[in-house]
This record gives structure tokens, C-alpha cells and sequence, in this order.
């Protein structure tokens, strides 16, 4: 999968690379407030929104980040990249299924 | 545009997923019978693409953000169905591993930013582009405009969704039980922030990208070779 257009893969590298620069912009996306920051943004929590908030309770890298690793920005980039890369190779893994499927 | 949960009814996010089942369904196949063995390489950097640079957030000032998607390059490279497909497998991973997105609301967030996106872009970009080159003046531009407009009639059918709650769904005493703004406010903001911002990022990341295929690979944005949708039916048609 990764012999034929390598500069695919090396312009995807740095762009994990640079994925941090995502972290400079702080706000939370309209409608994607989370039940913490609800109080402050809307200034309630719906009672429907509270019950189904938390459906998904197996989150392992919450918002692009390595739990434990919060400690200032250094931290914060590094969880992001190593999200990022987590990220690509099971987006690669599960495409990759069809590379059996597909016919040469 | 990722919706988390509890902004959604279950009575709008439990159908969505029903509708995207088979949409999905429909798009493995494409991506089975009609792509190449060797264009599938493109396909997983495509929709790793798509992943990372969902990542790549934008400040909105007033302190909210937005980003840009790639789900119209995908389109462009290998037809809407492709398209649908890998930036689905993207969202889907970013909803389990990263909270990125409900999981109730995965089929929303599927149906708006992979398949309304890649479609509506995807057309868009062929009426524009014509018969023209890829890689030259118009094809560039169509796909600047292709991707612009893939990306805000996401934004568009998100905020009805979000603004439908308001509408449908509230307590006995008339607070909303969901999403909490009106139609009105949904779309004003939500388009808004794509319009001026992300609309234009989405343009150029494609435009980059594109160029940066071309440029690497020629091969890739060669016009009309057989196994790209050369009439506007979708990757399954063989030129």
C-alpha cells in the first residue's frame, strides 16, 4: 500500500507533522459544546442533550489528545501528533480491506 | 460540523443512521467493482488526508472554530461514491477513537459531510470544469468552487438539523430539549463561519492538493482515463 505513491505519504507525514498548528485556534466549534462548557456558552444544559451527552463511553484519545499528557502545550502537541498518526493508520487499515476486494 | 451527542433527537439521529446503512453500502460496492486494485493506495491517503486535516482547526473570531474537510478532492480523484466512502471511514474513527462527533450522530455526520458534501461538490465542480483540463485555469478554478460550495451546503444541511430540533423538540415547559437555537440562528452562524472562513481554506487545500497530485502524479488527474468518471455517472463508469 505505501511503495506506490510514497509523496502521497511524505506530503501526509508533514502534514501530521504540522497538525498542531490546530491547537492554536482554542474555541469550540458552534454546536459542539461539550456538557462543561454548555453553563458558560448557552447558558443551560438541555435535559435531552444531558441524557444522551455521554452515549459513548470508550473514547481513547478524547479530542486528539493522550490522557495524562495535559501538562502545557508540549504535552498537547505531542498527544495531538500521536493522535494524528493513530488516526491515519486506522483510516489506512480499514481502506486497506478493499485492497483485497478490488480487482488489479 | 461534528455533531456530538445529545444535540440530535434520537427520532433525527436513529434514522440517519438507517439512511447511511445502505448509502455505505452502496459506496463499498462502487469502491469494490469500479476502483482498481492500485487506486486504492490513493483512496487510503485520500481519506487519511480527510482525517488530518479535519484536524487543522481554524480560529472563527468570536471564539468558535471551523475547518476544511478534503472530502471534494477525494471526489475529484476518484469520483463521489470513493469520496463518500473514505471521508465516512474518517468520521467514523474520529466518533470511536478520538469523541470527535457522536456516536448517535454518526450517520448525520456522514450523511452531511461525507456524502452532501462529496456530491453537491463533486457536481459542482463538473458543471464548472466542463471539458477542460484538471490542472488547468477553469479546472482549477472549478474546483475551487466545487469544494467551496461542497463544504457550505454541508454546513447548510447541518445547521437545519441542528435548527430542526429547536423547532420539534422541547419540554412540557418549552425549553428545548436538544439543540437549543433556532433555525435562523443555526444557519446564520454556521454559514457564516464557512462562507468566510472555512469555504475559502476548503478551496485552497483542495486546489493545493490538487496541484500537488498532478505535479507528483500525473497519471492521477489524467482527463477521462477509464476507470475516473468521465460523464458525471459516478465512479462506476467505464469510459
Amino acid at each position: 500500500m505505501l511503495k506506490t505513491y510514497k509523496n502521497l505519504w511524505w506530503g501526509l507525514l508533514v502534514l501530521i507533522i504540522l497538525s498542531p498548528l490546530g491547537l492554536l485556534a482554542t474555541g469550540t466549534a458552534f454546536g459542539e459544546w461539550g456538557l462543561d462548557e454548555l453553563a458558560d456558552e448557552v447558558g443551560f444544559i438541555p435535559a435531552g442533550l444531558a441524557k444522551f451527552a455521554d452515549f459513548w463511553q470508550y473514547v481513547l484519545l478524547p479530542d486528539y489528545s493522550v490522557p495524562g499528557m495535559n501538562a502545557g502545550f508540549g504535552q498537547a502537541t505531542a498527544g495531538y501528533i500521536i493522535s494524528a498518526v493513530v488516526g491515519v493508520l486506522l483510516v489506512v487499515l480499514v481502506i486497506s480491506i478493499f485492497y483485497r476486494l478490488a480487482r488489479d | 460540523m461534528h455533531i456530538p451527542d445529545g444535540y440530535l433527537s434520537p427520532q433525527t439521529a436513529i434514522p440517519m443512521i438507517a439512511v447511511m446503512v445502505p448509502v455505505l453500502g452502496v459506496a463499498a460496492n462502487k469502491v469494490k467493482n469500479d476502483l482498481k486494485k492500485k487506486q486504492i493506495p490513493v483512496l487510503a491517503a485520500g481519506a487519511a488526508f480527510s482525517f488530518v486535516i479535519m484536524m487543522f482547526n481554524l480560529p472563527v473570531p468570536g471564539g468558535s472554530s471551523a475547518h476544511a474537510v478534503g472530502a471534494v478532492l477525494l471526489a475529484i480523484l476518484l469520483g463521489p461514491w470513493a469520496a463518500c466512502l473514505g471521508v465516512s471511514v474518517a468520521l467514523i474513527i474520529q466518533a470511536l477513537v478520538f469523541g470527535d462527533g457522536g456516536i448517535l450522530a454518526v450517520g448525520a455526520n456522514c450523511f452531511n459531510i461525507a456524502f452532501v458534501m462529496s456530491f453537491a461538490g463533486y457536481y459542482t465542480y463538473k458543471l464548472i470544469k466542463g471539458a477542460a483540463d484538471k490542472l488547468s485555469g477553469r479546472g482549477m478554478a472549478a474546483a475551487f468552487i466545487g469544494s467551496y460550495v461542497g463544504l457550505n451546503i454541508a454546513a447548510l444541511t447541518t445547521a437545519l438539523m441542528f435548527g430542526a430540533q429547536y423547532h420539534l423538540f422541547q419540554a412540557a415547559d418549552g425549553t428545548p430539549l436538544y439543540f437549543m437555537y433556532s433555525i435562523k440562528v443555526a444557519v446564520a452562524t454556521m454559514m457564516s463561519e464557512h462562507i468566510i472562513l472555512a469555504g475559502p481554506v476548503e478551496g485552497l487545500v483542495t486546489v493545493i492538493a490538487l496541484w500537488f497530485v498532478g505535479k507528483n502524479y500525473p497519471a492521477l488527474l489524467a482527463d477521462s482515463p477509464k476507470w475516473i468518471a468521465g460523464n458525471g455517472k459516478g465512479v462506476g463508469s467505464h469510459a
